[in-house]
Order: structure tokens, then C-alpha cells, then sequence
């Protein structure tokens, strides 16, 4: 192994800020896998220092395939972390939302040019994601359409669902639509939690990581895949919205199977606490999202379900 | 009269609205021409406020010169106006990214579509925004080069300092003013002044420039004062001056002055052990036209930009 710090700028007052990279392996750049980009992916820190820590593992058995190399980017925001922040300290942007980066840019610009010049030659390129809808999800890997992108390759990954999505314009800056625009092979996978440890989906994570590595002929690591992994497109999935805001009581999670009429969630009214609102299942299906806020917002995405015959 | 744009309930005891104010001739003929005039998209971008409120103080005070519609929009982003929140509060997306929004999507999403209903047809629309809590801009108004040919003559009506005409980028595809230019109502976008403050010269001086384009439009028949013409420019003649280092930043030149090349704008300061970390000089002869405002920065802050002059 193999730490390298990729990125390092001072500050007045505070540590250096810095992002580091450990190194499996020597020769090509086969994948690189990163984590938090933002100060509340705590699950996809927890991830990386998990493969951090079994690559090392790997490694020293003797692994790693000979002329192949892996990186591992834990955290790329250790600044808005340690201040319980999800964006920047000081003005708020969103590095994911800054690549391809700019070396002569504004802060976050240079951070994320300084990330993407060390990692936009990997042939594969794997980010622990998160979405701007928080809740809890089935765990999935995310492609987006551009013309790049490798659907075959993303259903040997070892999660239950692939899910395309047509970018929209604030897409265009996210490391992974970069990413594919300078011929890396991106995938952005999602697990159940973000600012919580979800162990299960984590250790899944882990494992379903190594074992896409192991297919890619670039580690050695023995694996059974559990999932028949589904393709999906994003706009495929049933979304259930609630019209009016309140409390949310959810009565089914992600993960669960529900029939037509099923009662989802109940919105009850704050001050008088009679139910406003029973959300029901408009399908049979399998929830694949649930939104994790208790006051809720009117016309709030509140569940989307994989519909089932 | 004060009408109701975009209202949804919040989730406990209050409703969330955006209002708007419509003012009218007291004759309507139904051929009336609309001008619309909205700012607080960023809630910590303050010095619309100061404009529509003079612009309305002073058609107020000559009513009778209005000939035509003025919708008055001062808070697009209300939440964010009062929680000092650039973005929407408890939204992760800057709002001026989410246009042209979506009548199913999140709440944020159908405010932005109702926003956009509500603005649409309007025969020219005018965005103030303030910049941010960190630069201080002279009175400029910005157009993407696509929309050019349209929009530069309108501009140039607004008695402000400078257009500046910008490359297009997929990311501004889904700010307000694209979206509205995109369906054909000719939208301006005002950058000027600074955050959380209220420049009163700027104010005055944009809301000069309204009238003048009311009059244009047949809106307004009262005196109105002749626009001052302003400096035009593309990116190519623009230098970005970031700082190398993280320190203080303490200015030396005034915002808005011309430049000698060579001439000295500030410094980046250490206040712990009282060295210059780095100074920063005029690469160009040129109109500062961006000053840093805000103290503290970080390497690859933005403190100032500079408008080249060719002598
Ligand atoms: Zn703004």
C-alpha cells in the first residue's frame, strides 16, 4: 500500500487540507474508487476505509494482479466533515459539482481539478455516491446515458439494480458524467445511508466491490453473486408523492413488498394530530426508495417503487 | 394589488408563498405592455430590494404616467431572504439551477415552474442579483453569446456600467434567465453591488435605466433620463485574479478604478505572524471592475477581476 496525498492546500487557521489516495498494486491504472465528496457521506467513508483496509489484506497475500493497480480515495472533503458541513466551509459549493475543475479557478474548482488530474486516466472509475434527495435506497449502481457509458460492465456488479439516468444540465459537472467524458468507465454506487452507518448495505458494498474487481481481472478475491442484477431506467420507477406536508410516519421501508392500496406512510397534522393523508401503494412493486426527512415538504418525492406483476 | 405567484403549505402552521405586485394604468385596453422585474432567486443577494422598492415609490408618485403593466417580484427565494440562505433552506440545488423546474416535481421544482408561468409573455423581464457575500460588482449586466443579437440593444437601455457578453456552458442551461430567453421572453440578468448590503447609487441608477426602458416599451410617458452608454465585452478581454495563497486579503485599490498595469490591488496577509504572504498587482491597464470584499480566502479565491483596456 501505498498513500499518496493528491491534492494539499494551506489555510490560515486550520490543518492543511489535503486528499490522499492509497495505491494497491503497480503498472496500468486500472480503477479507482472514491468516496466522500461531501462532508455528510459518512457511509461512503466508512466504505472506502473498509476496502482500505482488505486491499491491504489482498496486497500482502500477493493479490494484486501483476501490472495492475488500484486506487482508493476515502475522502475528498475531510474540511466540510470535521465541521459537520456537507458543502464548503466558507462558500457553500459543492465540489461534485465543479469537475472537470480548473486549475486557475476558485477553491473548489482547484480541488477538483487537482482530484481529477490524479484519477481521469483510470480505465475504471467507481464513486460512493450520494443523492440531493436523502433517504434510504435499495443499493444500486448508477450509469449515466452519455454514450459512454457501459451497461454490460455494470450489471457484473453485485447489487440488485442498475439504474440509467438521462443527464440533466447541473449533471454535466459531477465527476461521473466527467468521468466518462475523458473515457473512464463510471459507475456511482449508492447503499442504503448516507450521514448513518447502514452496516448491512455496507458490507455489501465492500464485497460486491472487490468481487467487480476480481471480474475485471485486476485483484484476486473469491466471490458468489447473490443478485440477478435488473436493469432499470430511473424514469421506470413509480413515484409516490405526498400533496400535502406534515409529519411523516412511515409504516414500509426500502426494501419492502408491497400490493396495490398497501398503506405506505400516514402525514399527520402537527398541531392536531389526526392523519391528513394516507399514502397508499399505487402498484405492486418493491420500494426502492423512502425519504428519511419527518417534516415533509408538500409535492415531497416521498417513496419510488419497482412495479412487480 | 399584490397577487399570489407560487403558495404551498409548510409542514408546520405556515404557508409558503411568493407575492408579486402588479401595477396598472387605471384604464386598461388589454394591449398593455409588461415589464417584469424579479430578484432574491439568492437570498443573501439584497440590493434588488432597494430597486423595487424606489421603482414602485416612484411610479407610485407619477401614476399617471403608467401606460403599460409592471409586475414587481422582490423574493423569489423567500425562505432564503429570511434565513440569510443563499439556496433554499433544506434544498441542496442552487434554485437558480433548477429553471425550468417541474409542476410535478419537488417543491422547489414547481415554485420554479410557477415562477417561470407566471413570468412568461412578459415583454421584457429584468433579474437583479447582487453577486455574492464575498465581491463587490460595479452595475453590469450579463448575456450568454447565444442570445446576444436581442439582448445587447435591450441592455444597453439600463443606464448600467457594463455588459458583459459571456460563453455559453450546459450548466447555465437552467437558470431563469436561459429558460425565459429560451421560450421567448427577452430576460437581462443585473450583477451588481454586493451581498447582505444595499448599494443606493447602484439602485438608483438601475432604477433610472428601468424607467428608460419602460418608456421603450410604451409603459411609462413621463421625462426620463438619457442611459448612459456602457463599456461592452466578451470573456477574452477579462483577467481572473485568484489568490495563490490562504490568508486575509486587505485591498489597496478602490473598486471600479481604472488601472495602470503593474499598479497594486492588495495583499494576502498573515495576521498570526504579520507577513505578506503574496501581493497582488494589476496584470493589465484596465477598470477593476470585481473586488473581493469579503476578508478571509482561501487559495483560489476569487479578489478581483479586471476589465482590459486596450490604450
Ligand atoms: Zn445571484
Amino acid at each position: 500500500m501505498n498513500r499518496r496525498i493528491l491534492f494539499e492546500m494551506n489555510s490560515v487557521y486550520r490543518d492543511s487540507f489535503r486528499v490522499a489516495g492509497y495505491v494497491f498494486g503497480h503498472g496500468e491504472k486500472s480503477a479507482c474508487i472514491i468516496g466522500a465528496m461531501r462532508g455528510n457521506e459518512i457511509q461512503q467513508l466508512y466504505i472506502c476505509s473498509q476496502l482500505v483496509k482488505r486491499l491491504s489484506e489482498i496486497e500482502n497475500a500477493g493479490g494484486i494482479k501483476k501490472g495492475k493497480s488500484v486506487m482508493v480515495v476515502p475522502c475528498c472533503n475531510n474540511y466540510s466533515m470535521n465541521v459537520g458541513k456537507r458543502f464548503w466551509p466558507s462558500d457553500n459549493t459543492d465540489i461534485n459539482r465543479m469537475y472537470p475543475g480548473y486549475h486557475l479557478g476558485e477553491t473548489t474548482q482547484r480541488i477538483a481539478a487537482g482530484i481529477f488530474e490524479e484519477i481521469k486516466d483510470y480505465q475504471i472509475g467507481l464513486q460512493f455516491a450520494s443523492n440531493y434527495i436523502s433517504g434510504k435506497f435499495l443499493p444500486h449502481v448508477k450509469i449515466m446515458e452519455t454514450g459512454f457509458e457501459d451497461l454490460e460492465m455494470a450489471k457484473t456488479f453485485d447489487f440488485p439494480y442498475v439504474i440509467l439516468r438521462k443527464p440533466k444540465p447541473y449533471d454535466t459537472t459531477t465527476l461521473n458524467y466527467n468521468w466518462q467524458i475523458w473515457e473512464t468507465k463510471a459507475f456511482s454506487l449508492y447503499t442504503a445511508s448516507t450521514d448513518a452507518i447502514d452496516k448491512e448495505t455496507a458490507i455489501l458494498a465492500e464485497k460486491a466491490t472487490l468481487a467487480f474487481l476480481a471480474k475485471q481481472n485486476i485483484i484476486e478475491y473469491n466471490h458468489k453473486d447473490i443478485y440477478d442484477t435488473k436493469v432499470l431506467c430511473e424514469n421506470d420507477m413509480i413515484p409516490v408523492k405526498s400533496d400535502v406536508s406534515g409529519i411523516f410516519l412511515p409504516e414500509k421501508g426500502h426494501d419492502d413488498l408491497v400490493s396495490k392500496g398497501d398503506i405506505l406512510a400516514n402525514i399527520v397534522d402537527p398541531y392536531e394530530g389526526h392523519v391528513i393523508r394516507q399514502i397508499t401503494a399505487p402498484c405492486k412493486g418493491r420500494i426502492f426508495f423512502v425519504q428519511d426527512k419527518t417534516l415533509l415538504l408538500s409535492n415531497a418525492l416521498v417513496y419510488r417503487i419497482i412495479k412487480e406483476d | 394589488m399584490i397577487e399570489y405567484v407560487s403558495k404551498m403549505a409548510l409542514p408546520v402552521g405556515e404557508e409558503f408563498h411568493i407575492m408579486k405586485n402588479r401595477l396598472t394604468p387605471d384604464m386598461l385596453t388589454g394591449k398593455e405592455k409588461r415589464i417584469s422585474i424579479v430578484t432574491g432567486t439568492h437570498g443573501d443577494e439584497l440590493e434588488g430590494q432597494y430597486v423595487c422598492y424606489e421603482l414602485l415609490r416612484r411610479i407610485k408618485e407619477n401614476q399617471k404616467h403608467l401606460t403599460g403593466i409592471v409586475d414587481v417580484y422582490p423574493a423569489l427565494n423567500p425562505l432564503g431572504v429570511d434565513t440569510i440562505n443563499r439556496g433554499m433552506p433544506l434544498f441542496d440545488l442552487d434554485m437558480n439551477r433548477i429553471f425550468p423546474g417541474d409542476a410535478n416535481g419537488t417543491m422547489a421544482e414547481t415554485v420554479a415552474a410557477d415562477i417561470i408561468d407566471d413570468l412568461k409573455g412578459s415583454d421584457l423581464c429584468i433579474d437583479i442579483h447582487a453577486s455574492n457575500i464575498f465581491l463587490k460588482e460595479i452595475s453590469q449586466i450579463r448575456i450568454n453569446e447565444i442570445s446576444k443579437e436581442k439582448l445587447v440593444p435591450l441592455a444597453k437601455r439600463l443606464n448600467i456600467d457594463y455588459i458583459w457578453v459571456h460563453s455559453t456552458a450546459t450548466v447555465l442551461e437552467s437558470t431563469l434567465a436561459y429558460s425565459l430567453n429560451d421560450i421567448g421572453t427577452p430576460t437581462l440578468v443585473v450583477e451588481m453591488g454586493v451581498g447582505m448590503r444595499i448599494t443606493k447609487e447602484y439602485g438608483n441608477q438601475l432604477v433610472d435605466g428601468i424607467f428608460v426602458a419602460m418608456k421603450d416599451l410604451g409603459i411609462w410617458d413621463g421625462e426620463v433620463i438619457e442611459p448612459k452608454e456602457p463599456i461592452i465585452s466578451k470573456d477574452g478581454n477579462v483577467h481572473f485574479l485568484n489568490a495563490a495563497v490562504s490568508g486575509i486579503f486587505v485591498t489597496k485599490a478602490s473598486h471600479c478604478k481604472e488601472l495602470q498595469k503593474g499598479e497594486h490591488i492588495g495583499n494576502i496577509v498573515n495576521p498570526l505572524t504579520g507577513m505578506v504572504l503574496q501581493k497582488i498587482y494589476s496584470p493589465c491597464n484596465g477598470l477593476l471592475f470585481t473586488l473581493r470584499e469579503y476578508p478571509v480566502v482561501n487559495e483560489g479565491a476569487l479578489v478581483g477581476r479586471i476589465l482590459e483596456r486596450k490604450v
